[in-house]
């Protein structure tokens, strides 16, 4: 009871201690003077927010069949003729509300980027170090498959994933599988990005002083590669990460809108555009328009912060 | 060089191999062919005979040699769905994508290029900046957001162009176009637009990088001060020393246009591959799927190998490269 004080006093001085270095770093000056960084940091917090608060600030849940009343299927938003409150930007056929859709559909989609980003970190990481620390056959094994990965297009290969995934898929796990699929059908291919930049970081710096050193004193390779060559290889890949978010959830999008992605009753931004590209003719066009809209802000926005991260993290730029 | 030569093509052709070993595994255990392709009454004579006819008994390699084999003939065997030669239907809707593509790519040159050179030449003025701004939202933009956007504008709303469909097609007896036909040139301009725009962005970053590279070196500061006209030293001196790359880039594009078209191709209900591959998914039709997949893979490699090659035969020093 007594020493856990000091040591709360000690953590929260070390994450001060780390805040103000942060504070007093290039990144965050080279932050604060972009226009264009600190614009898409706030709507794409925004945008995150809104998202994860989707249950609380939504007027509707839209999975809750019995909350949608068909008389007040396809209402214009509501500055138009015949618009209704709470339905702010209208509602599609069934009487959903566009913008309670639109929430939980971006809570799905930065979901699945998040979790294909976090998947191919994984995988991309530990395939890029051993190959680089190894060398020999893994390294040709590893950067043969990444190779042959990367010479068929990237929609294709991730359609053909999901597609044949979700027809393996025993029926019964094919609703709370089918996320899980699209994840896998993204980082099967974008890991080979990291992969690559770890690999060639850590053939650079296992011939350093510090690594030659810490073999020496005995160091096991495991420990070495990810305690003392990783932290060191760790700056490109993050720029290739935030790039490779806005990636993963184009491609989520465009899967779910090609029909092989997110199924119509749980909606991702691009199953709703699906849907609402069936009224496109019928002059509901807000059905279809508001997500999109939605969707292009969330990858503009993160585009424009991995664009700026790469820029400021790039030495010979400075 | 004839050691870089067989290297590369050795390289080709095991990529080949891997696809046709996924497309194989594809078409071995999605679902059972035979339960496929027979109906519900068949009896198990017939079953087993259809087994054996498609060679489902014997060991697992020789099924696969038995696959790469014919598909190097072509020969994809026949749609689950309407019963028609693979390679038929393939090669059928072949000209619309190949179309489409072309147009993509030509859309691109002809904006992305000047797009590129002012940028560069203007690199302060506020046009410039806005059009470096705007490409990293062309780059954002989903190509099937585009396409449902230009489709809301220009054919719902303002009803200039066709939304879905080729349009009349003029049949050359081995290559049907839509090019002759006025209609079919109407039907053209949305989806290659959709399809270019990613394009356009990726040109024109890619010539102002190079332009402002090139602008730097000694002969253009020369061509300068003998007087030689702006325009004449930007034209015609900077961006042909630019092109290369670009020339690289756009040959290496194809393939993955042709490939990601399939989204073009769906939005704009473009009777194409891709819309052909789709529907194909769509219904498990798996040796239409196999078939598109080593076709699309095969034109990817075969392009970026000439490319590679290519290069090699232009700049020595890239064929000792530990490739």
């Amino acid at each position: 009871m007594t020493d856990t004080r000091p040591q709360t006093a000690a953590a929260a001085a070390t994450v001060q201690g780390r805040l103000a270095r942060f504070a007093d770093s290039d990144l965050w000056w080279s932050f604060k003077n972009s226009k264009s960084a600190v614009g898409a940091a706030t709507v794409l917090a925004f945008v995150i927010m809104t998202a994860f608060l989707a249950p609380v600030l939504a007027p509707q849940n839209p999975y809750d069949l019995a909350a949608l009343e068909l008389w007040n299927a396809e209402l214009p938003p509501v500055w138009m003729q015949g618009g209704q409150m709470p339905f702010i930007l209208g509602t599609d056929v069934q009487g959903r509300d566009i913008l309670s859709g639109i929430l939980y559909g971006t809570r799905i989609s930065i979901f699945i980027g998040i979790a294909s980003v976090a998947v191919s970190l994984a995988i991309g990481l530990l395939a890029g170090l051993a190959a680089g620390y190894y060398g020999g056959w893994v390294d040709n094994v590893l950067m043969r498959i990444g190779d042959v990965l990367l010479s068929i297009p990237i929609i294709l290969a991730a359609i053909l994933v999901s597609s044949v995934a979700q027809a393996l898929l025993p029926p019964e796990l094919r609703e709370a599988g089918i996320a899980a699929v699209l994840v896998l059908a993204i980082a099967l291919y974008s890991w080979v990005q990291y992969a690559r930049v770890v690999r060639a970081q850590t053939m650079v710096e296992r011939r350093k002083e510090y690594v030659q050193a810490s073999r020496l004193v005995g160091t096991p390779g495991r420990r070495l590669m990810l305690k003392h060559i990783l932290p060191n290889t760790l700056t490109p890949v993050f720029v290739a990460a935030t790039l490779n978010f806005g990636l993963a959830i184009l491609i989520e999008a465009t899967l779910s809108f090609l029909g092989v992605g997110m199924p119509p009753n749980q909606p991702s931004l691009g199953t709703l555009i699906r849907v609402g590209n069936q009224y496109l003719f019928s002059g509901s066009w807000w059905i279809v328009l508001f997500p999109s809209v939605q969707l292009c802000i969330l990858v503009v926005a993160v585009n424009m912060l991995g664009d700026w991260l790469r820029d400021a993290l790039n030495p010979k730029l400075r | 060089m004839l050691a870089f030569l067989i290297k590369r093509t050795a390289n080709a052709i095991f990529v080949m191999l891997s696809v046709s070993f996924i497309a194989f595994m594809i078409f071995r255990f999605v679902g059972d062919p035979v339960e496929l392709m027979l109906n519900e009454q068949a009896t198990q004579a017939q079953r087993d005979a259809l087994r054996a006819k498609l060679g489902l008994d014997d060991p697992f390699i020789v099924q696969f040699t038995t696959f790469v084999k014919n598909a190097a003939q072509g020969d994809f065997g026949i749609s689950f769905r309407n019963q028609q030669d693979v390679l038929a239907m393939i090669a059928e809707r072949f000209p619309a994508t190949f179309e489409l593509v072309i147009a993509a790519t030509l859309i691109s040159l002809i904006v992305g290029i000047p797009l590129g050179v002012i940028t560069a030449i203007h690199r302060q003025r506020w046009y410039a900046e806005t059009l470096q701004f705007t490409s990293i939202i062309g780059i954002s933009l989903p190509s099937f957001v585009v396409g449902i956007g230009l489709i809301l504008i220009f054919s719902v709303w303002l009803g200039w162009f066709p939304a879905f469909g080729r349009g009349e097609t003029v049949d050359l007896g081995w290559w049907s176009t839509g090019l002759l036909t006025s209609s079919g040139r109407m039907s053209i301009i949305l989806p290659a637009l959709s399809l270019s725009l990613f394009q356009i962005t990726l040109v024109m970053r890619l010539v102002r990088a190079e332009m402002l590279e090139v602008l730097r070196t000694d002969f253009i500061k020369f061509a300068r001060a003998r007087g030689i006209p702006a325009r004449a030293i930007h034209f015609r001196h900077a961006l042909r020393n630019c092109l290369m790359p670009v020339v690289t880039m756009t040959a290496m594009q194809i393939g993955g246009l042709i490939a990601f078209a399939l989204v073009t191709e769906t939005v704009f209900q473009w009777p194409g591959m891709g819309l052909l591959f789709i529907q194909a998914v769509t219904f498990v039709d798996v040796p239409i799927m196999a078939g598109y997949l080593c076709i699309v893979a095969l034109i990817f490699v075969t392009l970026n190998a000439l490319v590679d090659i290519t290069y090699a035969v232009i700049d020595p020093r890239l064929r000792g490269a530990d490739k």
